[in-house]
């Protein structure tokens, strides 16, 4: 396995600039609105979690390329030919071809309102005590990891201070490699400007990142 | 059609994009995976019902109630949630109060995670490569881009959401502004206020 993330920015001065937007425009076509309309109600079928979703869309090769909702689309249509739920012959037809995949449930207009007033907690309950406490000094693992994972670049191999535990929850690098949730503590650890980018960093920036435990150990 | 979309620079492609997701929503209704209305109700959620003036009633509440400012501070998706706000992509809230010492601001450097029950769907910009690359690392020049300029001495923190914790800036409370009503006062607070790239409007702005 070789696995490449295209979706780890921090840091990295991409050019371009910043484009300040009104609100009420969620969309700014009308497909994007189907997009999103249609990956939610795809994940909502139960046949991968957000995860594997991001998982997806991080890794597609051609990401850089892509605006936001192409993105969406495109690991939308990965995941469900990886399943043989959709199959690109199909997209190209714009008909069915191949007979449905049976799906755990699907989402219906009644039941849309109630989905997302609950959405999916990550939360899990304590099964063993948490190994840093809030003030504690923690250096964060180094080194690249053939899998998603969630600790950017950036915050790589630096010592901060962790300011707050979250509880333990589903872990994002075995969740979405289909390995279960496999729950693990959760902190927010921050680190000076200067730990990041160097001594000509703002004096006055802390940036903060939420940390699973297998991200951290103790410092020094 | 065609010639219209010739002067679309960053959507020249809407209309195979269009012809592409008529096509999918066709086959995945007719293999019975999705609900047609279910699709109609979604979309019209994001469109009419949950946004960012859902956080700026959260926001104003929290400026003229101190109890409900220190439960939004202390456990914000319980406090977020009495005001009927709760769900997908905001299971877990954090509210991070802005201080004349201390401004905040939030990001997704690895996707564009937003707490969506508050404040809707994100922005381009927050998407955007430019947005998730430069603000942990000058957010006083992204500021800049937003026209907000702080103070030297102001300290500046940079939420990175790299899980599923999703952050809520509450802007200060703009002068000028005592014994203001709740509507009134959320009708001051921005979208761009509650992520940080932005202050609340004064008086005279609204």
């Amino acid at each position: 396995m070789n696995y490449t993330t295209h979706a780890d920015l921090g840091g990295r001065d991409m050019p371009g600039a910043i484009v300040p937007e009104p609100e009420g425009e969620p969309f700014h076509a009308t497909w994007e609105a189907h997009a999103l309309a249609l990956t939610l109600a795809m994940g909502g079928t139960g046949s991968w979690n957000i995860d594997i979703s991001r998982s997806a869309r991080e890794t597609l090769p051609n990401y850089a390329q892509l605006s936001y909702y192409q993105i969406w689309l495109a690991a939308l249509e990965k995941l469900m030919a990886e399943r043989s739920q959709v199959l690109p012959d199909e997209v190209a037809a714009g008909r069915l071809l191949h007979p449905p995949q049976p799906v755990k449930r699907v989402l219906h207009a009644t039941d849309v309102p109630a989905a997302l007033a609950k959405g999916s907690a990550t939360a899990r309950p304590a099964t063993a005590p948490a190994r840093f406490t809030v003030g504690q000094r923690v250096r964060t693992r180094t080194g690249h990891v053939d899998h998603h994972t969630r600790l950017p670049g950036y915050a790589q191999g630096k010592v901060g201070t962790v300011e707050h535990l979250h509880g333990m929850h589903v872990f994002a690098d075995a969740h979405a490699q289909g390995l279960g949730e496999q729950p693990q503590w959760l902190y927010t650890v921050f680190f000076d400007g200067q730990t990041l980018w160097g001594a000509g960093a703002d004096a006055r920036l802390n940036v903060s990142v939420d940390a699973w435990e297998s991200y951290l150990e103790p410092a020094a | 059609m065609a010639e219209e979309h010739s002067h679309d620079d960053e959507q020249s492609d809407l209309g195979p994009m269009d012809l592409r997701v008529r096509a999918l929503e066709t086959v995945l209704t007719q293999k019975g995976y999705v609900d047609p209305a279910a699709l109609d109700a979604l979309i019209d959620t994001y469109q009419t019902k949950i946004g960012p003036r859902n956080g700026a009633r959260v926001v104003a509440r929290a400026w003229v109630d101190p109890a409900f400012r220190q439960w939004l501070l202390a456990d914000a998706t319980a406090a977020i949630a009495s005001l009927g706000y709760s769900g997908r992509q905001g299971e877990h809230m954090v509210a991070v109060e802005n201080t004349p010492s201390r401004h905040n601001l939030v990001v997704c450097t690895l996707c564009s995670c937003y707490p969506w029950p508050v404040l809707g769907l994100p922005p381009t910009w927050y998407k955007s490569a430019p947005y998730r690359s430069r603000v942990v690392k000058d957010p006083r020049g992204v500021l800049a881009e937003f026209g907000v300029q702080l103070p030297e001495s102001t300290a500046i923190r940079v939420w990175d959401s790299t899980a599923e914790v999703r952050y809520l800036v509450i802007p200060q409370r703009p002068a000028g502004t005592e014994g203001w009503s709740e509507e009134q006062l959320a009708e001051l607070v921005t979208r761009d206020s509650m992520i940080g790239t932005g202050l609340a409007r004064t008086p005279e702005a609204a």
